[in-house]
């Protein structure tokens, strides 16, 4: 189990792309299908090796992006 | 599980409309973030402007006034000075602030007034199809400049930051560019202290943020980035052109 959850929420998504462009792990994607606004949105294909950096929301400007991070105790 | 990044407060629920790729809603995001932080989210009032961010009000869940083009630094200044608890930003593009609103901004940083002002250039008229800004770059093509914008005819690009450091009540000028993530840091860095100094009542201060129009340069939205770091940071270098301790 992941210390990181990153949810796209993709129907703001316009795929724009900006945020596969900064993931340092190149783990996103763009999705085959299309959302209600016609473009592919993002999405994360290998959840287990995201780190939580968080440059994928910092980049994305819809706000498509939702980090939560497990708390340290 | 905690969560660490999310919407703002600040922002309302409405989907953007700006076209994919742009930068204005990594901007918008960034002023919301600050206000949330500072606690300001009560007493702000935003003022929008002429341009693609003319829907801003809907975006902002503050209170918000839409100016006439180019005009917003001169309705920022009403609303603070007859309610100088409020705090006050205007958020303006190229187009708006540095060409038909130019002697607002000038006015309102020489009379040093207490507001805060986002602006956003990106080196072209967006809203209107991509006309030449007089940001626009030496050689760069828009409908206007089909061929490039030559310096015979049309002059050089103007340095906003640069023009208000000559005042003395400018009191923050910064120049920061949202092209890659430690680059969103350092603006929101840039926006937060622009807004504390107005918290503190210390004057006029100026966030402007170089960024992206994908859809009116006809390039994509990654390509993009590449152009406001060779092309755009190149003639507009970035920094902290006036500091509160230098000022006055």
């Amino acid at each position: 189990m992941s210390k990181v959850r990153v949810t796209f929420n993709e129907e703001l998504c316009k795929g724009c792309e900006l945020c596969k462009n900064a993931c340092p792990k190149g783990i996103i994607e763009m999705a085959g299908y299309i959302n209600a606004m016609g473009y592919h949105p993002a999405k994360l294909v290998n959840p287990q090796e995201c780190v939580g950096c968080g440059f994928c929301a910092l980049m994305c400007p819809d706000l498509v992006i939702k980090i939560e991070k497990e708390e340290i105790k | 599980m905690a969560v660490v990044f999310d919407r703002p407060k600040s922002l309302t629920d409405a989907k953007f409309h700006y076209c994919p790729g742009c930068h204005h809603g990594i901007i918008h995001r960034l002023v919301a973030e600050v206000l949330d932080e500072l606690g300001l989210q009560d007493r702000t009032v935003g003022i929008a402007p002429v341009g693609c961010a003319v829907f801003a009000y809907d975006y902002f869940d503050v209170d918000c006034i839409e100016a006439a083009h180019g005009r917003a630094p001169a309705v920022a200044t009403g609303v603070k000075r007859t309610r100088p608890d409020t705090i006050v930003f205007s958020y303006q593009g190229d187009g708006d602030l540095a060409s038909i609103g130019m002697a607002e901004i000038v006015h309102a940083a020489a009379r040093s007034e207490n507001i805060t002002v986002i602006f956003v250039n990106n080196a072209i008229y967006g809203m209107t199809g991509g006309q030449m800004a007089p940001t626009t770059l030496i050689g760069q093509k828009t409908t206007t400049s089909p061929l490039g914008r030559k310096s015979e005819l049309t002059g050089y690009p103007i340095k906003v930051c640069e023009l208000l450091a000559t005042l003395p009540g400018a009191t923050y000028l910064a120049r920061t560019s949202v092209h890659d993530p430690k680059n969103v840091r350092q603006t929101k860095e840039a926006i937060k202290k622009a807004f504390q100094l107005q918290v503190e009542g210390k004057g006029f201060s100026l966030v402007e943020v170089l960024s992206a129009c994908p859809t009116n340069w006809h390039m994509k939205p990654v390509q993009a980035l590449d152009f406001i770091k060779n092309d755009m940071m190149n003639y507009f270098p970035l920094g902290q052109f006036k500091s509160p301790e230098e000022a006055k």
